[in-house]
């Protein structure tokens, strides 16, 4: 993800503690002593993967006047492209604490890629995609977020 | 929060981490992640057209909740690394439980860090999230 700007906000960070069912005050009240105790509200470790929320061009989010490939009325809205890459690992190296009140940009590069036999006999292609978020005010790192994706190549030719 | 001990190698800590996920545990993260991929929420697309036996957890909803463990015993700050595969998927009514096992202490300069072993495992034994962390002792 390429985010120009991704302000981390304490209704977010409670919303997305709740969400991964971790009721650490530190993550949520700003007038707690578990948020005192590391100088305010602090998100929790995998909350850098919510910049989707800040990315225009997030293909996972439905967009006014845009076909969506869920169902409505049929089961599906469109044929979808670019998909069934599925989300093999992802690692976190954490530079500072994440804050409430940090607004954060994101540069994206590639990184390594590889491929692997699975047991039936296809190809498993993982590519590494690395994110690091900066802190706007200072330009310096918070977090490198490195998520390898996975894609399958059947090994038999299909028929169409 | 209360100061960290350094732990000794091979000390560990359990948790569990959800009791019968719900579907709605999934939809609330879809919503904070910004992750709405309809294979998280949507059980008409996914089981007509994407072909699974129900909607799934992202893998980001089990290794977060992860980290819940983590952090109670290293601090929300606590963290340098956290990184994971994602081994299993995971589904609605599925039982979470985290581990982690300190491999090894070190010092690097005058900060203590402790390497760990995290693994995820459902109701059935089977891991859903397997890793590594290391943490920072009171820096």
């Amino acid at each position: 993800m390429t985010i120009e700007r991704f302000p981390v906000e304490a209704t977010h960070t409670m919303m997305f503690a709740r969400a991964i069912g971790d009721p650490n005050p530190a993550f949520a009240d700003p007038e707690s002593p578990e948020a005192a105790a590391v100088g305010g509200v602090v998100a929790p470790p995998t909350f850098a993967m919510a910049g989707f929320q800040f990315d225009p061009d997030n293909p996972l989010r439905p967009k006014p006047g845009q076909p969506w490939f869920g169902s409505g009325r049929e089961p599906s809205g469109e044929q979808r492209e670019g998909g069934g890459v599925l989300h093999a690992e992802q690692v976190f190296e954490y530079h500072q604490p994440l804050r409430v009140g940090m607004v954060l940009t994101t540069t994206e590069r590639a990184g390594r890629t590889w491929d692997k036999q699975s047991r039936s006999g296809a190809t498993l292609h993982f590519s590494e995609t690395i994110t690091e978020f900066r802190d706007a005010g200072s330009d310096e790192l918070v977090v490198t977020a490195t998520m390898v994706g996975v894609k399958t190549e059947p090994a038999a030719e299909s028929k169409d | 929060m209360a100061k960290v001990e350094i732990p000794r190698v091979g000390e560990s800590r359990t948790m569990v981490l959800f009791d019968d996920l719900t579907r709605t545990q999934i939809v609330m993260y879809a919503g904070a992640s910004g992750d709405y991929n309809p294979l998280h929420s949507d059980e008409v697309y996914t089981t007509k057209v994407a072909g699974y036996p129900s909607v799934f957890a992202h893998g980001m909803l089990s290794m977060g909740a992860t980290g819940r463990l983590l952090t109670d015993w290293f601090g929300p700050t606590g963290l340098t690394r956290f990184g994971v595969r994602f081994v299993n998927q995971v589904w609605p009514g599925d039982t979470l439980s985290a581990t982690a096992t300190v491999e090894a202490v070190r010092q690097d300069g005058d900060v203590t860090l402790v390497d760990l072993v995290v693994s995820t495992t459902n109701q059935d034994g089977k891991p859903v999230v397997s890793g590594t962390a290391t943490a920072r002792i009171n820096p």
